[in-house]
């Protein structure tokens, strides 16, 4: 394959030279840093402009295989000569098409907003990170095997200019390298590997290498991630993100023994997922970390003032090819990431995951705003696919607008913060509380006019009339039972007093006593009278009426 | 009731079950039943109906209602407490509940044909029987009322005999007499263990200790019986309904554990009317003499200790003796208890008499006060048990260590990875217990689960288990199962796990093919997995699987459930992987191997074994090989 990629691009070579421009790169340094699952390209292109016109982009070339897992890309000018990074200034970077190039290279321009004069020089510093570079190879691996990878690579520095001085690093894992494509001017020194320096190359040149190596760091690929902030003004940012986990690297087979993994972790499962470090902003909290059966125990929590660290252990351990999906959340303090400018609100806000060592297939963050937000829009510091939807959450009426970013190929460089720009009148977040005020409110005022309300459609239907009575009536049992009721403790208070009487022959005391009791038996025949009144005036009551008198005379008695 | 502790045992979150549901339908349908015996309203006897039929379609244990309320009625018609009302309450529930509860898909026909339901409508046609002769006794002289009985009698016992015959017949004709097992098992406590092992292997079914009882019902226990003296006193048809309840539900609770639940209603109703009995006459007899606590107190409790000596003439003894303890300041516990003892009966005769009965106003007053004292150490406790005994998940178990919590999540953990590392529709076999637990977190087709009522699959499961490694993949897969799960407590010292549990397998899987004997499993009627357990035990799949390569943890193979070094340390599995192992090796997940569809390849080298060996066996494989 990488012998007929050759000879293609020496055809390349031969019908492309004259559409280019006349810029060379004088001095190209390379330096790929293989340590990590993502795969980080540093280039240093000094470019030089031969031509007489002004240059304003410079081409970069990638292979269709390597580009499409390309996660990562920037130009930066290197202007300090030494190590004054901080003045560099990072270009554009597009992908073009140019024509009467190959269809298997993507091109990517960096266009010089200065550009580049007659006989003047640039360097440029590129990072191009990739994010499934690394090939397992063999594929498939037992529990004790140790984890292989394969690495391809051109030792010569594919574009479209012609390259003067070049040389090419590899920095491998502190590990065993299998093998590595021996061609000239190759030397190891320690765990890099150097190729080079080529002189005086002409575009488009290409030299297979290939690298194998053992890399025993686990390959956390997070297929699907979704963050979702949710912004709350009472004073909270609640981050929510679903993982969705595989392990990339060597798939596992056959048998899994606790066993050997217990007894020698790091001989037999050297390349399983252990456990992930999340780095959270500072002062988050509520943190969990939960699958959809639960929380799981195995996490660890560490936090001071500058960062909250989260060391979170899968379930299980992870070889590879095995999955897992999890939940971590956390609340934010409001006032860390939610920021005022010209009278619009905007949220500042990572974009990337908090874990460092994953790589995201696809990313889908989602801010939800309160609702109510209006005019949003977005700055991103990298194109990310935009989108909008509504969530409906508690109390919702309209429903809460939400900005959906989706961006495949997330690496570590991602984690930017970008910016989302809203209005939101401070007003409005009193809008749920008031409609809960107001909707009990109107409950209860609702329930005090039923009771009040007399809503009988005809006055004179006999079950209102019957009702009538029926109150009437219960409120006349109502004042007799009290009546006996006093009546009763007064017998209680007589027949207590006779018992004095009997006990202690005071007669004095108990003709007191019931005298008092008399008195007050008086008092109550005058209450039982206007009642009794009442019962005999009514027809209904006609046979009722002696058994009361039966009462009544008994009261008197007594 | 809703802090009884065997009802929160079956309602907190983790264990929520259909019972929690089942319970409420239960004293509601029990409530709505005495409201139709206090009205004599149709409505509430509709109610009633539908109320029962809301408990049909929530748990099984609807023949206990179905069996209780005619034992009631039974007990009402025997007592003469016949009445109309009665019959509004009974006939209803019986033709309406019936028909509803035929409309269950599970129950159906079972409805009318099984002997639990037979009770019902023996009542039916009795209460029938005798509201008939109310009525025609309404209705005749008694002269001509005489004769009439003669004649029904005669004819009557004829018809009732013709009818007994026919049932007795068909009832008699099945071998369980027409009752499902678990209602037998009920009836007859040893009737599980000797025929139907998948019942009696629950640890729920079986028989509950004395302190069970304590830790669920606590104080009740104790307010029980005074409960059951305070519904006697003015016995009506509803507090002798209650009485029949708490009775029989005592019993049901002493045969299975988890009937348990069916008591703890019961119990809070007796004990809430015995609180409401004894507060009734604490507060009336502070009530009373409230106006007169302004006087001389001294006076007044002599006053009321003579008092109380007239109105309780028969205790009047212990009761005198009880007021002169209360004189002096003594205030032990044990003696207030007695006390309150006392209380209960004058509180009950007092309502006879329709006398007020006065206790000495600080003895009420302190009386009440430890009532309320016992009440509160009550919800104390219920609070203390939901906490420490039920709300723990049974799946996450937790051990307190010097240093600490330790955290046993392994289930969980054999679940995710069951659940994101196998394919969709992979078939995962398991005891029974984790059926429900594998479906519903790892999200895979178990081959059983905790339904038990057809137990035939239970018993192919059990059977696999308990065969040697090729029976066992040979059944495993005409099941079509991928993974095999099992449970092993070895390591860490989890008793519930399937070893322990393997000889239910036994049973049941010989309960369904005879081939699986238990005795093959015991040396002489002992369990043992040591080295003189029975080498059919020591081949089995689940012993194998469960012990695979666990000498090697430490060198020695000490099982710490069972106490004991393992009989068969080293053996290899042929026709099983190891694909999981959770950290405590709580669960091990094996995945059958694929079939051997390589004749060929095997039996040559099966026949390059063999010609080391011997011969002759060599000539007989290449004769059965057709490809030779």
């Amino acid at each position: 394959m990488g012998f007929r990629f050759d000879l293609l691009m020496f055809m390349i070579v031969l019908l492309s030279v004259p559409v280019l421009s006349n810029l060379i790169l004088s001095n190209v340094d390379r330096r790929i840093d293989l340590t990590t699952q993502a795969v980080r390209i540093t280039s240093t292109l000094k470019v030089e402009n031969t031509g007489s016109d002004l240059v304003s982009e410079v081409l970069l070339a990638f292979p269709d295989d390597q580009a499409k897992h390309l996660a990562y890309l920037t130009a930066t000018n290197n202007e300090g000569k030494g190590k004054a990074k901080s003045s560099s200034v990072s270009f554009p970077v597009d992908v073009v098409r140019p024509k009467g190039m190959h269809p298997s290279l993507t091109f990517y321009s960096v266009s010089l907003p200065k550009g580049l004069g007659k006989g003047a020089s640039l360097t440029l510093d590129v990072l191009a990170v990739f994010a499934h570079a690394l090939q397992p190879f063999p594929e498939r691996i037992t529990q004790p095997d140790i984890q292989l990878v394969v690495f391809n690579e051109t030792a010569h520095y594919l574009s479209p200019y012609a390259v003067k001085v070049q040389s090419l690093t590899v920095k491998l894992p502190d590990a065993r390298i299998e093998s590595f494509s021996k061609i000239e001017n190759t030397k190891i020194h320690g765990s890099e590997v150097k190729y080079g320096p080529y002189e005086n190359l002409p575009p488009f040149s290409y030299s297979s290498i290939v690298v194998h190596f053992e890399a025993n760091q686990p390959f956390a690929i997070a297929q699907q991630l979704i963050r979702e902030i949710e912004i709350s003004h009472w004073g909270n940012v609640q981050v929510t993100e679903h993982y969705n986990l595989v392990h990339g690297g060597a798939q596992s087979k056959g048998e899994f023994s606790r066993l050997d993994y217990q007894a020698r972790p790091h001989v037999r499962g050297a390349s399983a997922i252990r456990h992930l470090v999340a780095k959270l902003p500072p002062r988050a909290h509520s943190i969990y970390y939960r699958d959809e059966i639960g929380n799981i125990s195995t996490s660890k929590l560490w936090g001071d003032p500058k960062k909250t660290e989260l060391v979170i252990e899968p379930r299980y351990p992870m070889f590879g090819g095995w999955r897992t999906a999890f939940t971590i959340g956390y609340g934010l303090p409001l006032q860390d990431f939610l920021f005022h400018s010209e009278g619009k609100r905007y949220l500042n806000i990572s974009f990337g995951s908090p874990i460092n060592e994953v790589v995201i297939d696809t990313l889908i963050v989602k801010v939800v705003l309160p609702e109510g937000s209006a005019d949003i829009s977005v700055s991103a510091p990298f194109p990310v696919k935009q989108g909008q939807e509504t969530k409906f959450s508690h109390l919702d009426v309209v429903g809460r607008p939400v900005i959906v970013l989706e961006k495949t190929n997330v690496v570590l460089e991602h984690n930017q913060h970008f910016q989302v720009y809203y209005k939101f009148s401070s007003l409005s977040m009193f809008g749920e509380p008031l409609m809960l005020i107001s909707g009990f409110f109107f409950l209860f005022v609702a329930c005090i006019i039923y009771m009040h309300a007399d809503l009988s459609i005809s006055k004179s239907s006999p079950s209102y009339l019957a009702k009538l009575q029926w109150d009437e009536v219960q409120a006349g049992v109502q004042q007799v039972r009290n009546i006996f009721d006093r009546c009763l403790t007064l017998h209680d208070k007589l027949e207590a007093s006779l018992r004095d009487l009997s006990r202690t022959g005071d007669v004095q005391a108990c003709k007191a006593s019931r005298k008092a009791v008399d008195g007050l038996l008086k008092d109550i025949s005058k209450d039982l009278k206007p009642l009794l009144l009442s019962l005999q005036s009514s027809p209904q009551a006609a046979q009722i009426l002696p058994k009361c008198s039966i009462c009544k005379t008994s009261n008197a008695t007594s | 009731m809703q802090r009884v502790p065997s009802y929160i045992s079956r309602s907190v979150a983790g264990s929520y079950d259909n019972e929690a549901v089942a319970i409420f339908a239960l004293i509601f349908t029990f409530y709505l039943y005495i409201k139709t015996l206090n009205t004599g309203s149709l409505f509430y006897a509709t109610l009633n109906a539908i109320a029962y039929f809301y408990m049909v379609c929530s748990w099984g244990g609807y023949t206990f209602i179905i069996n209780l309320i005619p034992m009631h009625v039974l007990l009402c018609i025997v007592t003469g407490r016949y009445s109309s009302r009665l019959y509004i309450a009974y006939a209803p529930l019986v033709v309406l509940g019936t028909l509803l509860a035929s409309l269950v898909p599970v129950v159906g026909f079972n409805a009318v044909m099984t002997s639990e339901h037979f009770a019902s409508f023996l009542v039916f046609i009795i209460i029938h029987v005798v509201a008939l002769v109310y009525y025609i006794k309404g209705i005749l002289s008694p002269k001509m009322f005489k004769v009439a009985v003669t004649f029904v009698v005669s004819i009557g016992v004829v018809v009732c005999g013709a009818v007994l015959a026919v049932l007795i017949a068909l009832v008699a004709s099945s071998p369980t007499k027409g009752w499902s097992g678990r209602s037998l098992s009920l009836l007859d406590p040893t009737y599980a263990s000797k025929y139907i092992p998948i019942i009696a292997s629950v640890s729920e079914h079986q028989p509950p200790t004395w302190p069970s009882y304590f830790m669920d019902i606590n104080v009740l226990a104790f307010l029980v019986p005074a409960g059951i003296i305070a519904c006697f006193s003015p016995l009506s048809d509803a507090s002798s309904f209650v009485i029949l309840y708490i009775v029989t539900s005592v019993y049901f609770s002493g045969v299975m554990v988890r009937l348990m639940l069916v008591l703890a209603p019961a119990a809070c109703i007796m004990s809430g009317i015995a609180l409401s009995a004894a507060f009734d006459v604490f507060t009336r007899s502070i009530k009373f003499q409230l106006p007169g606590a302004t006087e001389n107190s001294e006076r007044d409790a002599g006053e009321t200790s003579s008092n109380s000596v007239v109105a309780q003439n028969d205790v009047a003894k212990t009761e005198k003796n009880e007021d002169a303890v209360k004189e002096r300041p003594s205030k032990k516990n044990r003696k207030k208890e007695k006390e309150k003892e006392n209380v209960e009966k004058p509180s009950v005769k007092s309502q006879i008499k329709k006398k007020l009965l006065i206790l000495p106003l600080e003895a009420s007053i302190i009386a009440i006060f430890l009532l309320v004292l016992l009440g509160a150490f009550y919800v104390v406790h219920c609070v203390w048990a939901a906490a420490e005994a039920y709300s723990a998940p049974s799946i996450v178990l937790t051990s307190h260590s010097h240093d600490g919590l330790h955290v046993f999540d392994d289930f969980r953990e054999a679940y995710a990875w069951l659940s994101h590392n196998t394919e969709v529709d992979d078939k995962v076999a398991s005891w029974w217990d984790y059926g429900y637990q594998t479906t519903a977190m790892a999200n895979r087709t178990v081959i059983v689960d905790n339904n038990t009522w057809n137990n035939t699959h239970i018993a192919t499961v059990g059977t696999a288990m308990s065969s040697p490694e090729k029976a066992a993949w040979e059944i495993f897969n005409s099941l079509d199962v991928k993974y095999v799960l099992v449970v092993f407590g070895g390591l860490v010292g989890y008793p519930s796990d399937d070893i322990n549990k393997f000889l239910w397998m036994v049973r049941i899987g010989g309960g369904v093919f005879p081939h699986i004997k238990e005795p093959d499993y015991l040396r002489d009627g002992q369990y043992r997995i040591d080295s003189q357990a029975t080498p059919t035990m020591l081949n089995c799949l689940m012993y194998k699987l469960s012990y695979y390569r666990f000498v090697e943890t430490d060198g020695k193979a000490f099982d710490r459930v069972r106490r004991t070094e393992i009989g068969k340390k080293y053996f290899k599995l042929t026709h099983f992987e190891e694909v999981f192992t959770t950290h405590h090796w709580m669960v091990r997940i094996y995945k059958l191997k694929p079939p051997k569809n390589r004749i060929r390849g095997r039996a040559k080298k099966s026949k390059s074994k063999a010609s080391s060996t011997t011969g002759t066996k060599r000539i007989g494989t290449k004769k059965k090989n057709p490809w030779h």
